[in-house]
């Protein structure tokens, strides 16, 4: 049951000749990927819609289908069927590759993370190396997108957004290369091993010590702001410049838009979970008879539902709240957590080491937070009144 | 072979439309493709290492910086007709005369001669190793000259904010 | 503590959350074509003509004065009078109108044609579902549409009802009055008068 996947994969390449077989498997797999995270991709749209409607006491959408469930047929039919609007001074070639720009890495993203046991696209020995690559790409797509609107709006849009992006890297790949440090070695698949077993009960995942929650943490945040996404999504902000670096796309590339901005967001929850919840391990021994992509898609709705539970919950952090938060909190934090992660690889297993890892993690969080909030000066307002 | 050749063509054609579009910014995507093609080419190789940190390093960073420079300095100016100068001759003779010199050199160097061993797998493990024990010194001088880059930055930008 | 804030805020979004399915109350929405939230009693759309009783022809209580047509701001109001006359609520003999549009396209709900009509004749509704696929017939209201019974009045404004109710039945109660006073006097001077000053009175008064 838990490989039913890959023996009917090898059963349909069975038929192709033995010369392009390879070749078969790969398109095989990807069109896998691409049929599955395109259907999570309309079924997360509509779970967010209703999430965040009911958290905000209010219903969903509730008209389309039983419960809203076929909005995302309804969406989809308005993008494709609206017109598609390029502005005359708007430069053509470019603004009709961003978007492509930006689809292409995050699909190709998802080939190195392993969504079931021996599941992966590719198991390439750099596995975590090519995701980070790939992921930089994106932030070409999003320049591309607002320049080549020839508006300023757009383009200030873009701007924001592109720094906001590259400082939210580092704090992003740090988080991760304690991980790999710790695992030894950059396939996702070899990460996802080092974290097999049970001990006392607990699996034995990376997000079950102090520095890997610490680096779960850092990492979901600096996702959330790679993808944009509420509460980091200034560039996109809906309800001040629209949308931001993407206002003259309308339609399809707009939903392209959409996607890649999702399917971006699948992604990095899938590596978090591979780098730091176990990949497709089950939580407990006794549950380990439920078969391995159950326990990966279960993890990775868990990640939407965090992700959509912060959207509706907190405020847009402003431009400069942003940049501050990632240099002078994120990355101080990045670098001791690696340090810390050292630490706990030399010490004995043991309750010592548990304490002096979660003392080393929590001084500097205080220290660093009490930092942060000292340049805010938040008193009572002063008004001051036209005499 | 083949590969090589399709994708050094990709590159060259590409890098040739990053020097001669009319459009600075077009110009800067062209450069990225090219970036793209070199990396496809590191990995056409096997040095996966090289390949992705090219992506991650060039596509990422450095190309976003090109990006960033044209647009705080002079993007939206029109685009400018093609820059042909005077002295393009002269230019054209120079280059072929340092092509030569080079081919020349290449061709009859103990390189193309020899037979080549078949090219080591050097994964990421080995090269980190390398790094550590007997690259150590190089790394820390670079890693202090990029401190000094940062460090320097940061005043630069502070001095700005200071002088407003 | 840095974070604090963070905690306490999902931790109320996460009680809505769950709370919306487990108490109806959290949620607020009505949904509309299904259910409709009450109207206001002063709330007002455009205008209809009140009609008592069940005949709308001959209970309507608009006599044709064309005040409200004159009042009209953008004049989205058309009248004909009648060439006969009909009784109204206190029995006198009074003109209606051949014809009564109202222009709802145009009409501004300002309510000046309600409160200049001495009849209580037309009055606001509250209809807000008028929206018709032909722009200019549709939307051009005439007298039958425009009528409705004094008991849909009473249900939608319950005290202006109440108030025009009592106005028209104290004048109805009056002119009962006044008729029987002059059927009385009427009586009285047809069995003749009772003294010589009585008879000569008319002729003194001339």
């Amino acid at each position: 049951m838990d490989q039913i996947f890959v023996t009917s994969k090898h059963w349909l390449v069975g038929f192709a000749p033995a010369q392009c077989q390879p070749i078969i498997s790969a398109i095989i797999s990807v069109v896998g990927i691409i049929l599955v995270f395109a259907i999570l991709f309309a079924i997360t749209t509509i779970l967010e819609r209703k999430g965040l409607g009911r958290i905000q006491n209010r219903y969903g959408p509730n008209r389309v289908g039983p419960f809203g469930i076929l909005q995302p047929v309804a969406d989809g039919i308005k993008a494709l069927i609206k017109e598609d609007i390029v502005p005359r001074t708007a430069d053509s070639v470019v603004h009709f590759l961003a978007p492509l720009v930006l689809v292409a890495p995050v699909f190709l993203a998802l080939a190195v993370v392993p969504m079931g046991r021996n599941m992966v696209a590719i198991d390439m020995d750099a596995g975590v190396l090519f995701f980070f690559a790939v992921g930089a790409a994106t932030e070409l797509s999003v320049f591309m997108a607002g320049w080549s609107s020839r508006n300023k709006y757009s383009l200030l849009g873009a701007m924001r957004a592109i720094a906001q992006m590259i400082s939210y890297e580092v704090p992003l790949i740090l988080s991760a290369v304690t991980v790999i440090m710790i695992a030894g070695s950059l396939s996702t698949v070899k990460i996802i091993e080092a974290q097999a077993g049970y001990a006392v009960g607990l699996p034995r995942w990376f997000v079950l010590t102090p520095w890997g929650l610490a680096g779960f943490i850092l990492f979901m945040i600096a996702a959330a702001a790679e993808s944009n996404r509420s509460p980091f999504d200034l560039p996109e902000g809906e309800s001040e410049i629209i949308a931001g670096y993407y206002i003259d796309y309308s339609g399809f590339k707009f939903a392209l838009f959409f996607l890649g901005e999702y399917i971006g967001m699948f992604a990095v929850s899938g590596l978090a979970i591979t780098l730091f919840l176990g990949g497709w391990h089950a939580p407990f021994a006794f549950l380990s008879w439920i078969p391995s992509y159950f326990w990966f898609f279960g993890k990775l709705l868990a990640l939407i539902a965090v992700f959509i539970w912060v959207r509706g919950t907190l405020p847009r952090l402003r431009m400069d709240q942003l940049m501050n938060f990632a240099w002078k909190f994120m990355l101080p934090m990045a670098l001791i957590n690696l340090v810390t992660a050292g630490i706990w690889h030399f010490l004995e297993p043991g309750i010592s080491r548990w304490l002096i890892c979660s003392f080393l993690v929590l001084g500097p969080y205080i220290m660093l937070a009490r930092g942060l909030l000292q340049g805010s000066n938040v008193g009572k307002r002063i008004y001051r009144y036209a005499d | 072979m083949i590969t090589l050749s399709i994708l050094g063509l990709l590159t060259l054609t590409v890098a040739i439309a990053a020097m001669s579009l009319r459009n600075l910014v077009h110009c800067a995507l062209a450069l990225t493709v090219a970036f793209a093609g070199l990396a496809a080419l590191y990995l056409q190789l096997d040095a996966q290492f090289v390949g992705f940190a090219q992506i991650l390093v060039y596509i990422g960073a450095v190309a976003i910086l090109i990006v960033f420079a044209i647009l705080l300095t002079r993007g939206s100016e029109t685009p400018q007709p093609s820059i042909l100068s005077p002295s393009w001759l002269g230019g054209i003779a120079v280059a072929v005369l340092v092509f030569g010199v080079l081919a020349m050199t290449i061709v009859r160097s103990s390189v193309t001669g020899r037979h080549l061993p078949a090219a080591p797998q050097i994964s990421v493990h080995q090269l980190g190793e390398q790094l550590m024990t007997k690259y150590l010194l190089p790394l820390e001088v670079i890693g202090l000259l990029l401190t000094a880059a940062l460090i320097g930055a940061v005043i630069i930008a502070m001095q700005e904010k200071e002088t407003k | 503590m840095f974070g604090e804030g963070i905690v306490k805020g999902m931790a109320e979004t996460a009680r809505n959350f769950l709370g919306s399915y487990v108490k109806e109350d959290r949620l607020t929405t009505v949904q509309y074509p299904e259910e409709r939230l009450p109207q206001k009693e002063a709330a007002r759309n455009f205008p209809f003509l009140v009609y008592d009783g069940d005949d709308w022809q001959a209970g309507m209580r608009c006599v044709a004065c064309q005040i409200c047509e004159k009042e009209c701001p953008p004049q989205c109001i058309y009248i004909t009078k009648s060439k006969d006359k009909k009784p109204d609520h206190a029995g006198k003999a009074q003109l209606y109108p051949a014809i009564f549009d109202i222009d709802i396209s145009v009409c501004m709900s300002c309510q000046i044609c309600v409160e200049v009509c001495p009849f209580d004749a037309i009055k606001m509704d509250t209809e807000f579902e008028l929206s018709t696929g032909d722009r200019f017939g549709d939307l051009l209201q005439h007298k039958d549409e425009l009528s409705k019974p004094n008991t849909y009045f009473r249900k939608l404004h319950p005290t202006e009802a109440a108030e025009a109710d009592a106005r028209l039945a104290a004048e109805k109660a009056k002119a009962e009055t006044k008729a029987k006073a002059d059927a009385e006097a009427k009586a009285k001077a047809a069995a003749g008068p009772k003294t010589f000053a009585a008879a000569l009175a008319p002729a003194l008064v001339k």
